[in-house]
């Protein structure tokens, strides 16, 4: 019998690992809680408190929007590629005939969805609560989201190399995580924050997801008028691409 | 390699850093054999069998896997191969017959589920989550993974450590089945009995080397050429001599007894157990 190794056979594989993704998912709610329900809280949050002040809410929607792609990708990555090498289930799917390609495609469909998901009820919420437009720019929304989730995820995997736990993840990705989004602008104009943090906010990629993302819901500015934005995010995503890969281990390290 | 071998290695080595943990390995592992590598932990077996199923890269040697390079980690071979690792991992929430369903589908020619839980004797923990299992189920559905794909070689390391000997002789009514259907199976354990049980041959792996070989009928009198002599003295005393040179030494002691008129009562000479081999072979100098 010939090898099916056709292109088809490769999709219904990698659809196969996504949707064992997914039901996984669904039966660990603390996890799915914090990917999906965290970001949301907050909206529900700084939406009370900025409840009647346009211009914050104009701010937070797209802000509540990048910590959305940040938390589905970049958290969620770093935390399951850390409990999938310490549970040994890389290195059980790379004993199988799987591709590590097939194998990561239905991982990172997994992600998207939950940042396809998280995002679309951002902009309902935006629309019908906050007034926020949200579709000003589809193009332009299509793109940031797009350059957003393979920045934030590669970084996500890269960050993991760095975690020598399961145990540690949280503590490892908050550390990031949270000053991130304080500095970035998710919940208040950076312009108004002090300068010095003004300046690193501009080194890293949140600020810049949320700035374009601002643009293609908020004020309508299209992808050209945020290419700036956009180099920074290509930068962090090739530093993130090249570190992913090359830290990659398939095995928990040793005790 | 000369002949149709299931697998060839050839002074195989492998350094982990300044860790030598294989030091020039060879052996061969005929189709439809179940060959065994006994040894202390720390001896260099999982190194060996990781190199094999292609997880780790060797420092040198030469090893064939049907035919294949295992590390190119051809698929050709990973859809032929079935690999118990040392340690199991799997999803926590995954659910038994989900797990090998899902499993399955990777491979042209899988096994049915269904059939392969009863094999490894999981009635009843068909939709029980992978969290819920004890230690001794996880290895059973580690196995049964293992045999989804209808492998013509498994790799088994050490597959009933831990087990209660019930739990044992049932894995090892597998493992017999599968020679019946001319599998090929390579196996570590440091139970020397299970290597007894199940292994057409035996090596003794230590420190990297494999200092013993053959079938385990064969190991006890075979590898060695110590013979023990006892008998119980004039006193009633039990007595212990363990020499290379039988012949000499019953000489002498016979001589000695017949001269002092006593009788060397219970004497015996026995060959050492392949229990005694091993335990020579693998204490620590
Ligand atoms: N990934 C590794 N990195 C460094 N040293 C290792 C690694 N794996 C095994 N070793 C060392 O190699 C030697 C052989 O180990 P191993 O192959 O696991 O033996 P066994 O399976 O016979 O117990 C041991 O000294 C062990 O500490
Ligand atoms: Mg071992």
């Amino acid at each position: 019998m010939p090898e099916d190794t056709s292109a088809t056979s490769q999709v219904a594989l990698a659809w196969r690992q996504y949707r064992l993704e997914r039901r996984l998912f669904w039966r660990n709610p603390s996890a799915a809680f914090f990917n999906l329900g965290v970001p949301l809280l907050f909206f529900a949050l700084f939406g009370a408190i900025f409840a009647g002040d346009q211009d914050a809410l104009n701010i937070l929607v797209p802000g509540i929007a990048g910590m959305s792609i940040v938390s589905t990708t970049f958290t969620a990555l770093a935390h399951n590629m850390v409990a999938l090498r310490e549970q040994g289930v890389l290195k059980r799917i790379r004993g199988t005939p799987l591709p590590g390609g097939t194998y990561l495609a239905g991982l990172a469909l997994h992600a998207i969805t939950n940042t396809v998901v998280q995002i679309a009820i951002v902009l309902v919420i935006g629309r019908l609560v906050f007034d926020v437009d949200g579709l000003r720019d589809p193009t332009a929304l299509v793109v940031f989201v797009v350059v957003g989730v393979v920045c934030f995820a590669s970084l996500g995997v890269a960050f993991s190399h760095l975690i020598p736990s399961s145990d540690a993840a949280p503590a490892y990705v908050n550390a990031v995580f949270l000053p991130l989004i304080f500095v970035s602008g998710v919940f208040y104009d950076p312009a108004k924050a002090p300068g010095f943090l003004v300046d690193i906010a501009e080194i890293l990629p949140l600020v810049h997801l949320v700035e374009g993302l601002r643009g293609a819901m908020v004020t309508g500015a299209g992808v050209a008028d945020e290419a700036g934005s956009l180099a920074v995010l290509a930068v962090w995503t090739a530093f993130g691409v090249v570190f992913a890969v090359r830290g990659f281990s398939w095995e928990a390290r040793r005790a | 390699m000369t002949r149709d071998r299931a697998i060839e290695v050839r002074d195989l080595h492998k350094a982990y850093g300044p860790v030598e943990a294989v030091r020039g390995i060879s052996f061969g592992v005929d189709r439809g054999e179940v060959y065994g590598l006994l040894g202390p932990n720390g001896a260099g077996k999982t190194t060996t069998v990781e190199i094999l199923e292609g997880y780790r890269e060797r420092t040198g040697g030469t090893v064939s896997v049907l035919g294949f390079d295992p590390e190119e980690r051809p698929r050709a071979l990973r859809e032929r191969v079935g690999i118990v690792l040392q340690q199991t991992g799997i999803y926590r929430h995954i659910a038994v017959r989900e797990a090998l369903v899902h499993f399955a589908a990777m491979y042209p020619r899988p096994r049915d589920p269904d059939e392969l839980i009863a094999l490894v004797g999981l009635e009843g923990k068909e939709d029980a989550r992978a969290k819920t299992l004890s230690g001794g189920q996880l290895r059973r559905l580690d196995l049964a993974l293992a045999l989804v794909g209808d492998p013509e070689l498994v790799f088994l390391d050490e597959p009933t450590t831990g087990f209660d000997p019930a739990a044992r002789r049932t894995a090892w009514e597998t493992v017999r089945s599968l020679r019946a259907l001319g599998k090929t199976v390579l196996l570590t354990t440091h139970y020397l009995e299970e290597a007894q049980a199940l292994a057409d041959r035996v090596a003794i792996v230590k420190g990297g080397r494999i200092v013993v070989e053959g079938a385990p009928r064969d190991l006890g009198v075979g590898a060695s050429t110590r013979v023990r002599v006892t008998y119980r003295n004039a006193l009633g005393e039990q007595v212990e001599h363990i020499t290379d040179d039988p012949t000499r030494l019953l000489h002498e002691l016979t001589a000695e007894a017949i001269e002092r008129g006593e009788a060397l009562d219970d004497l015996a000479v026995n060959r050492p157990t392949l229990e005694e081999v091993y335990l020579e072979l693998t204490a620590d100098a």
